[in-house]
């Protein structure tokens, strides 16, 4: 088992937004990670990577028989965690490449692997570029700085390709996104799809199912998983909405992630 | 507190690496300033009786004048009296002929500040004054330039070999009346450089001078004069460092640029005096005067400068845009870190045709920092169809700093354009995390995203001044988030 979430409670500013969440994730594995909004999705990917402002409460995550949360973010890194942002950051001055180049062998050195000079980054770089249609001249330009919507996405699932964890989370990378940068988006990540690596997808709609077909699919409301299934489930929602999970959570339902295979 | 400010207090560690104190046998002039005082220095330098003169009318004017305080700054009352105007490390007393001749201890002081005063040193493509104190210690590759008619020295060395174009410059640009702390510099000052570039000549290496005040107590007042003629073009760099000392101490400079006819003067400073310790316990202050001269038509001068030291720093390099289609540009880096205050920014004055300048300003505010950008675009009467335009960006790292901008426009003649951009952004905790999220450590991160910001000013510097820059503001910044 690649990551285990156990009971796993977190408040933001005081304000409980997970409230016992289990998961379980192996290698190979696609989970698609769905619910309303404010029911605790991104709450999830944000403690998963160490982010500050989240306030772990109560149980735990083993990622590799590891404490995750015991780990600085960057050390998350080094272990193969890796966040494709839903809101990618703009950085001016610094150029993507340079910044990426730097990300990769920071990542190198910690895992005790050779650095990478430029000319060997910059034929990785091209060769990944490929995969998400990525014009080279967007290496010259600084992080993200005046990219569009589509881009940013495609700029952190290029980041993804490069950098290749073991368990990628993709927090909401549909939104925002027409449907061409969707496909696009998508096929990327499908690229990116093996049996060491485990994907964690997550997103209101279920049109970003479409193209990326997971293997679970959960249901997150009031802060637990209420729900899990396989791709139909997905559907289900698309067709019914969450009224009903809502429902199920207020209901005190317990999670029936025990279930699962 | 996060754990991310946290860590990135805990950098703050790191001391000034420029604060060590080199034993020499000085030769100063008694504590305090007076009449006497002014004319033992003059003596001191085997003045001609006309810049003594001067020096005298300065100072006289000096008694008339009050401090000015309307700059964003505090600190305590500077006693004049308790100051040492001139300090001369004794071996230079005679004065060296080469640079063999240079006191051991003064050359390993400079190698130990990462500059060689060996022609065949790391730096060999960049000639060298080394000013320790009150004076010049060492001048390099003066042959070389002379063979094509450059004249670099001290500027001692300048009234003595040449007193008519010293007389002829000297405060052309910045008269002994212009301000208090330039008319102090004009009746004390002790040393500083001077540089002469003849027509039609492109001086084939960089000039710099290195200040380095070394005695406790004393001031420094150096004086540098740098005149290009016809279709002269020179690239000037300025380094300065400072010991750690508990009490402050003054440097008051004035810089004085004149290009003539169709002539470029690049003016580039990595400023790191000592800043004083994290509760703003001693360090430099740095009030000087820096101004060039555009006179002549189609006459270019640019300064840029990377500001990370002083416990305050006061300083406006300016241009006048005297000669028709002349251009004026000002790129700057200012750091305030732990308790150090800036106050500094341009005054671009045009008075000819079509002249153009340029204000890039870069303000980084950390710890109990406070920034400031003052900046004066002036266009005159005759100035038709003259432009600028300026851009002001603040950066804040954590909560207990300020920035603040106080732009300037006077505008006389309806044809001119000028415009003035500001932002002020904060160094984001999510910046931090996306980089750290990469596994891009916290410090690497903080330094990374602070050179991405001042990038464009930093691609203004010579190849050496950027990449010591850029480390530099690392060392400056390290631990400032909080």
């Amino acid at each position: 088992m690649m990551l285990q979430i156990r009971n796993l409670r977190a408040s933001v500013a005081g304000k409980e937004i997970l409230r016992g969440l289990s998961l379980n994730v192996s290698a190979g594995e696609v989970h698609a990670i769905m619910g309303p909004n404010g029911s605790g999705k991104s709450t999830l990917a944000n403690v998963l990577v160490g982010r500050a402002a989240y306030d772990v409460t109560g149980g735990e995550v083993l990622y590799e028989g590891k404490d995750l949360l015991a780990m600085s973010p960057e050390q998350r890194a080094v272990e193969g965690v890796f966040l494709a942002f839903q809101y990618p950051v703009e950085i001016p001055g610094v150029g993507n490449m340079y910044f990426l180049r730097t990300a990769l062998n920071m990542l190198r050195k910690q895992r005790g692997l050779e650095e990478l000079d430029a000319l060997d980054f910059l034929t990785l770089a091209k060769e990944r570029m490929k995969l998400v249609e990525m014009d080279p001249s967007f290496m010259s330009r600084s992080v993200n700085a005046g990219f569009s919507g589509g881009e940013k996405k495609r700029n952190e699932i290029l980041q993804m390709a490069v950098l290749e964890p073991k368990l990628a989370i993709l927090d909401e990378t549909d939104s925002g996104l027409d449907i061409d940068a969707l496909r696009v988006v998508a096929s990327g990540v499908n690229a990116l799809r093996s049996k060491d690596r485990a994907l964690v997808v997550i997103t209101h709609y279920q049109r970003l199912l479409d193209y990326i077909v997971p293997d679970f699919v959960h249901v997150i409301a009031n802060g637990r998983i209420v729900r899990s299934g396989d791709k139909h489930l997905a559907l289900e929602l698309e067709q019914y909405g969450y009224a009903d999970v809502e429902q199920d959570a207020a209901g005190g339902a317990p999670s029936v992630v025990g279930a699962m295979p | 507190m996060s754990a991310v400010q946290k860590e990135l207090q805990e950098l703050t560690s790191r001391e000034y690496q420029y604060g060590f104190v080199t034993e020499l046998e000085t030769d100063l002039a008694p504590r305090g300033l007076n009449e006497a005082v002014v004319r033992l220095i003059s003596s001191k330098k085997n003045e001609p009786q006309w810049l003594l003169d001067w020096r005298l009318e300065a100072y006289r004017h000096w008694l008339t004048l009050t401090e000015p305080s309307w700059q964003n700054a505090h600190y305590d009352a500077i006693d004049y009296q308790d100051i040492i105007y001139y300090a001369a490390p004794k071996s230079k007393t005679d004065g060296p002929k080469s640079l063999d001749e240079v006191d051991p201890e003064i050359l390993l002081m400079f190698n130990k500040l990462g500059i060689s005063l060996a022609e065949q040193g790391r730096l060999s493509g960049i000639a060298v004054d080394a000013i320790v104190d009150s004076v010049s210690v060492g001048t390099t590759f003066k042959h070389k330039l002379a063979e094509v008619g450059v004249i670099f020295c001290s500027f001692s060395e300048a009234v003595q070999d040449h007193p008519g174009l010293v007389r002829k410059y000297l405060g052309s640009v910045v008269p002994y009346k212009d301000n208090y702390f330039a008319t102090l510099n004009s009746a004390v000052f002790s040393d500083g450089s001077f540089c002469f570039i003849p027509k039609g000549v492109r001086c084939p290496m960089e000039l710099s001078t290195y200040f380095r005040i070394n005695q406790a107590d004393t001031g420094q007042f150096e004086r540098t004069l740098i005149v290009c003629e016809d279709d002269a073009y020179v690239s000037y760099l300025e380094g300065c460092t400072a010991p750690m000392r508990d009490k402050n101490q003054l440097h008051a400079a004035v810089v004085e640029l004149v290009a003539l006819e169709r002539a470029q003067i690049k003016y580039s400073t990595v400023q790191n005096w000592y800043p004083g310790d994290k509760d703003g316990k001693g360090g430099i202050y740095n009030f000087v005067t820096k101004r060039g001269l555009c006179f002549g038509a189609n006459s270019k001068i640019s300064w840029t400068q990377v500001e990370t030291g002083s416990a305050i720093t006061w300083k406006y390099p300016s241009v006048v845009l005297k000669g028709d289609n002349s251009v004026g540009e000002f790129y700057s880096v200012a750091l305030t870190n732990n308790r150090q205050q800036a106050d500094t920014g341009t005054k671009m004055i045009h008075i000819g045709k079509n002249t153009r300048s340029t204000i890039l300003s870069k303000g980084i505010s950390a710890g109990h920092g406070q920034n400031t950008y003052r900046g004066l675009v002036k266009i005159l009467k005759p100035a038709t169809g003259a432009r600028n335009h300026t851009q002001c960006d603040s950066l804040l790292l954590g909560s207990q700093c300020g920035a603040h901008t106080f732009p300037y426009i006077d505008v006389m003649n309806p044809t001119a354009q000028v415009e003035h951009e500001a932002t002020t952004s904060t160094i984001g905790e999510d910046q931090l995390f996306y980089c750290r999220q990469r596994g891009i450590p916290v410090e690497d991160a903080a330094a990374m995203i602070v050179n991405g910001f001042c990038r464009e000013v930093f691609k203004e510097l010579p190849m050496e001044f950027a990449v010591e820059a850029q480390k530099l503001l690392s060392v400056s910044l390290e631990g400032c988030v909080g």
